[in-house]
């Protein structure tokens, strides 16, 4: 996973140690100060009177780094080097690695493709082969950090085969292929917004930006050819959108350029603030306008500081994606042990919340974990997708391939491109899964990984103690080790023992849980 | 529309004018022509449903409609249907059980959803809704789980919706209500012993092991306790007594079909799908609203007839055979209603190749796919023959909402 580029920050580590010279360090700090966004926080817990969280130990660090920059479990030889590093500056740069490597892009994808409706059926009709050109072009766009702007100007202005060019499967998952359709999945992707909740007037506006899009067949199988319609005579027009200034909409342009002109600028009410919003979302748990993607005049931010600060340090930084996430997650906020108890969501949006894992990065974890596969197929011709049983849950492009598993661990569906679709909450149902299935069972019973838990040779407590570094990341306390002594019931260790601790443990609420 | 508010003096036509369609038959409790002297009220609701899904699906030239002088080409090898209890309703001729108790159900013949795509079909007469458009409505089975389901005080042991044995696939059956309204699918076959219910019974675990087991996991799980106050960890670990009531608790009973006489089972069919419906009717007598069980394997593109055959017989003691045994009793104990197998429709000719028993590579009847101007019929137990509803507002009103 991370080769390289690990110490290579070194001269901006320097550089902080001075900045940080005169302030009080707790525990490990960062390599890069998110000072601005902090500076920020320390007000608004300054104002609700409310003390600044503590930082969370290394090894809970370590954990929600991990699984939340890239969707991966930490191994145990990275959790051991991790709490061995002695260097200040380890949380940092292991947020600079985590970023740099293609988990990061794969899972961000995963999210990405939420958002934007990738599947090939039901009710986004994308195809199969569609979905795949559109999926590897998200991660692409990703591994390469391309800047939100140019990812969304690309899309907007996109024409072409919905194989060969492919964002433009952007308008072809939108809920109906008329302009009011297009008008809707715009508002909510790029600008936040529910585009039905909006006055007639700016409805209009948008949708007639795209009333000379049109869409051909072509020879080949399920191709589809997006483009922008010359030969229908349009008129010149006058319009506004949202917030914005009156603005004329040329007769011989593709108007799509003009509205992209308009939205992504510094001064737009909309871009970067949907944007921003979203990430704080995924990284910290709550949105600072709630929903994440609802925003609008009366439905006000909670902390309209923090949001305006987050919405400056991404325009500042040119829509850079990684600059945005890096800056969060540095911040004292995501750094904050979670809350102990219920929070008010004005304090709730200042630290890291509780979250149970994604469907899909719990399916990886217990593969990992155990050295096991997941097995997908696709029920959806033509032609056919075939997965390799070694590809990870996250990587799933298609919404349409899924499982009994990842559904009812609330994988969305993709059908709204709303980011609540994805679902994180708890069911008696998944309970009886991860406690008593033979999904589970088998996977806890035969995973080759697990032959150095279950193996001979090793004595009970360097068993004990490779178990919950694999699992939980982090040494067992005392107390542990001997409450599963006492479990024994007297008895020598033996080959259920091992079986069973590793059931607890992946029952346990820190595994199915980030806090 | 308020179903209470419809006397029993109410036409079938208006019943059906009025977007009642199949509600009457599917929550009624007792209807006009089966419960003798007292003219019992049309529309007493049913307390549960039996929905058997048969995935493909069955022509209905071969079972309830069948057109025995469109000749050989339609026909194949079924061109004799049979008589039933009746008068003047035949039904194909694999299917003497259910011909000895017409008088308990009733064909619609007159459906049709001009879908001609498996999934598409299925969304249609699952959700009531035709596919296409932003929202994805959630089936039947989610809709009475939330009408009817824990909103509704259902304080059942098991969830309100349970789908024998795998799920559907290719759409989610609780569309835009969210998972929380998904069925429990039991995975297992309940014509094995023991039924392994997934989740709930775990051959080879002895009820000593999983109390150890939960023992060990109460004293390792660390971060509720840290964590006391925490609405997530409250959750979590009553979701998580919820589970236990069922492994430990009631659970393992109602899925053992083991407490059910022997020759039941034998009635019922020795198969997957037979020992489902016997399962479904337990399920029904500890409180579950809505069962699907998915048939899988009608969908024919090759060796048709063969495989119906087969298939065929085994969807005569789904009620429980014999005629006025025990489905019946039980039934109207516990007040529930069996739909019967819709099928896709089909393009009726048999692509014109030899039928018969058929090389692997023939194509006999392409079952799979609707087909517009064919009507396909719908069986309901225990309902007023009702024709010509439309799919959409019939299968809508089924939950009576």
């Amino acid at each position: 996973m991370k080769d390289g580029g690990l110490r290579r920050l070194t001269g901006v580590g320097l550089l902080s140690v001075v900045f940080l010279a005169g302030s009080v360090v707790v525990g490990t700090v960062s390599a890069k100060p998110a000072s601005g966004l902090d500076r920020v926080l320390q007000e608004l817990w300054l104002e609700a009177g409310h003390p600044v969280p503590e930082p969370c130990p290394d090894e809970v660090f370590l954990r929600r780094a991990h699984l939340d920059i890239t969707g991966t479990l930490p191994t145990p030889a990275e959790v051991k080097d991790f709490l061995q590093d002695r260097s200040r500056f380890k949380r940092g740069e292991l947020i600079d690695e985590l970023l740099a490597c293609d988990e990061y892009a794969l899972y961000w994808s995963l999210k990405w493709g939420d958002l934007l409706r990738v599947k090939s059926e039901f009710p986004v009709n994308l195809w199969p082969n569609a979905v795949q050109a559109y999926h590897r072009w998200i991660y692409e766009s990703l591994k390469a950090n391309k800047p939100y702007d140019a990812m969304a100007r690309e899309i907007l202005t996109a024409s072409g085969s919905n194989f060969r060019d492919p964002e433009v499967n952007f308008y072809r998952s939108a809920h109906s292929a008329e302009p009011e359709g297009i008008a809707e999945a715009v508002a909510l992707t790029f600008m936040g917004s529910r585009y039905e909740a909006w006055r007639p007037d700016y409805q209009k506006a948008l949708a007639s930006v795209f009333t000379n899009l049109k869409f051909k067949k072509t020879a080949e199988w399920k191709e589809e050819i997006v483009y922008f319609d010359y030969t229908t005579p349009s008129e010149e027009r006058r319009v506004i959108f949202p917030g914005g200034k009156a603005m004329t909409l040329q007769p011989d342009m593709d108007p799509r350029y003009a509205f992209a002109d308009w939205l992504i600028q510094a001064e737009n009410p909309w871009f970067a603030r949907a944007l921003v919003n979203r990430v704080w979302y995924w990284l910290i748990g709550q949105g600072i306008v709630h929903e994440p993607d609802d925003l609008r005049e009366d439905n006000p931010p909670i902390h309209p500081k923090l949001l305006k600060c987050l919405e400056d340090e991404f325009v500042k930084a040119d829509y850079d994606l990684k600059h945005l996430y890096r800056t969060i997650l540095n911040s004292k906020a995501y750094q904050a042990e979670s809350a102990a108890g219920r929070i008010g969501a004005d304090l709730a949006i200042l630290q890291y919340n509780l979250r149970r894992l994604d469907a899909e990065v719990l399916a990886d974890a217990l593969c990992q974990v155990t050295g096991t596969y997941e097995e997908y197929s696709s029920l959806i011709p033509e032609p056919f997708t075939f997965i390799p049983r070694s590809e990870r849950s996250i990587a799933l492009a298609d919404g349409s391939i899924t499982s009994t598993f990842l559904e009812m661990f609330g994988r969305p569906s993709r059908d709204t491109g709303m980011v609540l679709e994805r679902r994180d909450t708890s069911s008696p149902a998944q309970h009886l899964h991860m406690l008593n299935s033979t999904h589970i069972r088998k996977k806890i019973e035969s995973g080759s990984a697990l032959k150095r838990i279950y193996g001979n040779g090793k004595r009970p407590v360097e068993k004990l103690e490779h178990c919950y570094l694999t699992l939980l990341s982090r040494y067992p306390t005392p107390e542990e080790k001997q409450w599963v002594q006492k479990s024994t019931q007297g008895k020598p260790w033996n080959h259920e023992h091992s079986v069973d601790l590793v059931w607890a443990l992946i029952n346990s609420a820190e595994f199915l849980y980030r806090h | 529309m308020k179903r209470n508010d419809i006397s029993s003096a109410m036409t079938r036509r208006e019943a059906v004018r009025t977007g009642l369609g199949a509600t009457a038959a599917l929550w009624a409790g007792q209807l006009p022509g089966l419960a003798s002297e007292s003219k019992p009220p049309l529309v007493e609701r049913a307390k549960a449903v039996i929905q058997i899904w048969m995935w493909g699906g069955p022509s209905h030239l071969d079972t309830f409609d069948p057109k025995p002088d469109a000749g050989y080409d339609y026909c194949g090898a079924f061109k004799e249907p049979i008589a039933t209890k009746v008068d003047g309703l035949q039904i194909g001729e694999k299917l003497p059980l259910l011909a000895g108790q017409a008088d308990k159900f009733s064909v619609l013949r007159g459906m049709t959803h001009g879908i001609n795509g498996h999934e598409t079909a299925s969304y249609m007469v699952q959700t009531g809704r035709p596919s296409g458009g932003g929202t994805v409505y959630p089936s039947l089975g989610a809709v009475v789980s939330y009408f009817k389901g824990y909103n509704a005080g259902y304080d059942g042991p098991l969830p309100p919706y349970v789908v024998l044995t795998q799920p559907q696939g290719r759409f989610s059956e609780c569309g835009f209500l969210g998972p929380k309204y998904k069925p429990f699918a039991t995975g297992g076959d309940p014509n094995k012993t023991p039924f392994t219910v997934e989740g709930i019974i775990a051959p080879g675990f002895s009820r000593q092991r999983q109390e150890e087991r939960k023992r060990l996991l109460d004293g390792l799980d660390r971060l509720p306790w840290r964590l006391t106050d925490h609405p997530l960890m409250t959750t979590h670990m009553a979701h998580r007594e919820e589970a236990y009531d069922l492994i430990l608790g009631k659970g393992a009973a109602i899925f053992d079909l083991g407490e059910e006489p022997e020759g039941l089972r034998e009635r019922y069919g020795r198969n997957t799908f037979g020992q489902s419906c016997l399962m479904a009717r337990r399920l029904v007598e500890n409180g579950v609203r809505y069962i699907t069980i998915n048939y899988k394997g009608w969908d024919t593109h090759k060796q048709h007839f063969p495989t119906m055959n087969r298939k065929l017989p085994r969807i005569g003691p789904w009620t429980g055979y014999p005629a006025g045994g025990s489905f019946g009793s039980r039934a109207a104990r516990f007040h529930y209603r069996l739909v019967g197998g819709a099928s896709s429709g089909a393009p009726p000719r048999c692509n014109g190749k030899p039928l018969g028993t058929g090389g692997a590579a023939t194509t006999e009847r392409p079952s799979a796919h609707s087909w517009p101007e064919v009507d396909f019929p719908v069986v309901r137990w225990w309902g007023p023959p009702i024709k010509r509803a439309r799919m959409s507002s019939s299968v809508r009103s089924i939950p009576g909402i």
